[in-house]
């Protein structure tokens, strides 16, 4: 019964995105108030009923509702309470499910925090966003339906994948879905804009605080991504380039450059075109990146068993919005004529830079993805290896990480480059010997880490000495920016210390054994069988010791989880400021009890999600900057004595 | 020409060279670090790439696992029902490495025919089959045994 009326709220969810998607549009064209005023009750009603939906689902993974084939396919009776709640999301139907009522989530916040905008702004903006949630409505309810019935219903049900059991599973995709659909708003503000033909400082300054919250939950949803796949896949990498990592990563280069952007577009009027696309850019690759995860088109550790006909579905979606936006632009892209006029040795010029270096980066990563697809239409079967993308990067990266200190030092419309060296000097100064200390302290360091300790030392020591000499009032919006930037600069000096100092040694280790591994001596204890939960597990025992001091005891495991007959390792992480030592278990090689075993040290890898998550906050401090609060306040004050004069 | 024209062409010119280098960077990184897909029967038949690296994909031959007990050392035969190669690698296997099972090795073949693995690869999923190996398998043949450890998931999800 249960499920039934999920199936009906999520079809009546469907008729309230149509009806979003229509009448505040129609009324907007047709100038009849009435139909304008339906925006927001619609957006709250949608944002109910797909609510009630989705925690029915959760409600049936609780009760292990088995008739549900969806329930019985990634959930059993062992499975822990946690686990049950979490699978709500842990397969392709209910984690659709999810990104819809995250959808309807960012609909119903627009529509809170749109009081300073007109009633016809608002009428369109919303509408724009129940035309993307009515197309995700009608994916889910048509290919995706997480509610249908397997009658008679089985006894037990499936399990969930071990890899999915796992305190990540239930943070990540949440997060990362914030993040995903949150570029939706940015996407709908400037749609709305060009439906009115209009865009001025105002929209953009409105348009600003959503972007980089949308662009603060993709950072640290791919943070936590990369967090998980680290310690749970057992291989000790933190990104692989593989095409679902690349799917999240194009929509934050994209919103990397949107931001940017639109702190010229806001201030200086100038890039307005620029701004339009790049937000429709951001959406786009959201919606891409939903279809090659779901498609199953590209080989990728990701891919799960995929159906053709849900990769057709979100292709077409995304012909539909990217091709509808990009042909209005088209329309009236005459209308959004910038007058702030600039020099080129400006601070307009530098933030171009930065949006034209993260929109190739984007590009680039886009075309190493999508490549063997081109080579398929071919017959030639093919993938880029992960080294072509680090090489693309650092190459991108680097000039980034030159510049981006001059961004924030150029004044705006004109400036002397002689002016802006000469304030430098002094951080230069201190870059280079920070970069130099570093390098005698960590030597030998190749020339690519040693470049990317040099940016990370840069981008630090002149964000530093921009806070401390900054004059005038240090705005939550000049703090977030420079939080971000540290962010940058830590991730950068992580980055760097890991990917070119970090050591592995995969070998065969009987009980009893020592391996001296950089200073640390690491003997093997021996392997004892542990039933924990729903799960037996062969649990590794090793001793870390260091100067005859023992510095951790860790206990990777090889699981077994019986009802889906698979093994999975688990490693032992022994987290550090300075460093990371891991070990994951391979298999039993002997009947002496020998295990093949992996130890990596991995040297400040915390420093990069470190990096990341400063990102986030700065992300989301600037947000929140009173700035774009008390304007709406004051715009609503104008408004007040607009009625009163009328 | 006025200074206009003049910081224009410039502009040009920048960007000309920018996106010149760029292009240069993007072939050199891209020629290197391209991964062709094999078969077994490709593989056999010389259509593969010499000296360098390249994926094989296929099924785990069934029994044809032989692991060292002193070393990490492990070979077997990938196959892709009609021919087979030999694989060997030293290392770490995936957790869903056996018989039977979809895999790719990026590697190089040695002079014996042997396929040198440096990498084998995992999946998350256990019903998960790569495209490209589920392209390139042959007909199973009627007498081919399998133990049959793959559950029936794969027709519950259509």
């Amino acid at each position: 019964m249960l499920a039934e009326i999920g199936q009906f709220t999520l079809a009546f969810g469907m008729l309230l995105a149509s009806l979003l998607a229509a009448l505040p549009l129609y009324g907007y064209f047709s100038n009849n108030e009435k139909f304008m005023h339906t925006a927001r009750p619609l957006a709250y009603l949608q944002l109910i009923f797909l609510l009630v939906s989705f925690l029915i689902l959760v409600a049936l993974f609780i009760s292990q509702d088995f008739s549900v084939a969806y329930v019985w396919r990634n959930s059993n009776l062992a499975l822990p309470l946690r686990y049950r709640i979490s699978a709500t999301w842990g397969a392709h139907e209910g984690s659709m499910l999810l990104w819809l009522v995250i959808q309807t989530i960012w609909t119903a916040a627009v529509a809170f925090y749109s009081k300073s905008l007109s009633r016809s702004q608002v009428a369109r903006v919303l509408s724009v966003l129940g035309i993307i949630s009515l197309g995700f409505t009608a994916f889910v309810f048509f290919t995706s339906n997480p509610f249908l019935r397997s009658i008679p219903a089985p006894f037990d049900g499936n399990d969930l994948n071990p890899l999915l059991q796992d305190v990540g599973l239930i943070i990540h995709p949440p997060i990362l879905y914030m993040g995903y659909v949150g570029m939706s708003v940015p996407f709908a503000i400037s749609i709305a804009a060009l439906l009115g033909g209009k865009i001025d400082e105002t929209w953009i300054r409105w348009s600003r605080p959503w972007t980089n919250a949308a662009w603060g939950f993709l950072t640290f949803g791919i943070v936590l991504g990369s967090w998980w796949a680290y310690y749970e896949l057992g291989w000790g990498g933190w990104w692989f380039w593989d095409p679902v990592e690349n799917a999240s990563f194009l929509p934050w280069l994209a919103g990397t450059a949107l931001i940017h952007v639109q702190a010229v577009s806001e201030k200086r009027n100038a890039f307005r075109g620029w701004t339009v696309l790049l937000a429709i850019l951001g959406f786009s690759l959201s919606v891409l990146g939903t279809f090659l995860v779901r498609s199953g088109v590209l080989t990728s550790v990701h891919a799960f068993a995929s159906d053709p006909k849900r990769g057709v579905f979100v292709l077409t979606l995304l012909a539909i919005y990217a091709g509808g936006a990009l042909f209005l632009y088209a329309l009236r892209a005459n209308k959004l004529k910038s007058q702030g006029g600039f020099q080129l040795s400006s601070r307009e010029t530098l933030l171009l830079a930065n949006s034209i270096i993260f929109s190739v980066a984007c590009f680039m990563v886009l075309l190493g993805t999508l490549f063997p697809l081109f080579f398929e239409a071919f017959g030639k079967k093919i993938s880029v290896g992960p080294p072509y993308f680090g090489s693309m990067f650092f190459m991108m990266m680097m000039p980034m990480a030159v510049l981006l200190p001059l961004g924030m030092y150029y004044r705006w419309q004109k400036d002397e480059l002689t002016r802006v060296l000469k304030q430098l000097l002094p951080s230069l100064v201190i870059t280079l010997v920070l970069a130099v200390v570093v390098w005698f302290f960590f030597k030998p360091l190749n020339l690519k880490a040693s470049l990317g300790v040099f940016g990370g030392a840069w981008v630090f020591v002149t964000a530093m000495f921009y806070l401390k000499d900054y004059k005038g009032k240090l705005t939550r919006a000049v703090w977030g920016m420079q939080i971000a930037h540290i962010g940058v600069a830590i991730y950068l000096f992580g980055v760097s210390m890991t990917e070119h100092t970090d050591f592995e040694i995969d070998s065969l280790m009987n009980p009893g054994e020592v391996k001296m591994v950089q200073g640390y001596a690491i003997e093997f204890k021996g392997v004892e069988v542990k039933q924990i939960e729903n799960y037996r597990a062969s649990q590794g025992h090793f001793v870390v010791s260091k100067n005859g001091k023992i510095v951790a005891e860790m206990n990777p495991q090889k699981r077994y989880y019986p009802k889906r007959g698979n093994p999975m390792t688990e490693a032992a992480i022994d987290p550090g400021f300075s460093r990371d030592l891991y070990i994951s278990l391979g298999e039993q090689i002997n009947d002496q009890g020998g295990w093949a075993v992996r130890i990596y040290i991995k040297p400040f890898i915390r420093w990069m999600w470190g990096g990341g998550i400063l990102m986030m906050l700065g992300g989301f401090w600037a947000a929140s900057d009173r700035r774009y609060f008390r304007h709406a306040k004051l715009l609503k004050q104008k408004n007040i004595d607009k009625y009163l004069k009328a | 020409m006025t200074p206009t024209r003049k910081k224009r062409l410039m502009a040009i010119v920048l960007i000309l060279l920018g996106v010149g280098i760029a292009t240069v960077l993007f072939l050199t990184a891209f020629k290197e670090n391209i991964l062709f897909y094999k078969s077994p029967s490709e593989v056999l038949a010389g259509d593969y790439p010499k000296a360098r690296n390249f994926r094989i994909g296929g099924m785990v031959k069934k029994g044809s696992i032989i692991k060292s007990t002193n070393s990490l050392d492990v070979e077997f035969y990938v196959t892709d029902y009609a021919k087979d190669v030999k694989v060997n690698y030293s290392g770490l296997l995936p957790d869903l490495f056996r018989d039977n099972q979809g895999m790719i090795a990026i590697g190089q073949l040695d002079n014996n025919g042997v396929f040198q693995a440096e990498e084998i690869l995992a999946k998350h999923d256990e019903n998960y089959m790569p495209p490209e190996v589920a392209a390139s398998l042959k007909e199973k043949p009627s007498n081919y045994e399998t133990t049959d450890n793959s559950n029936n998931l794969d027709k519950e999800d259509k």
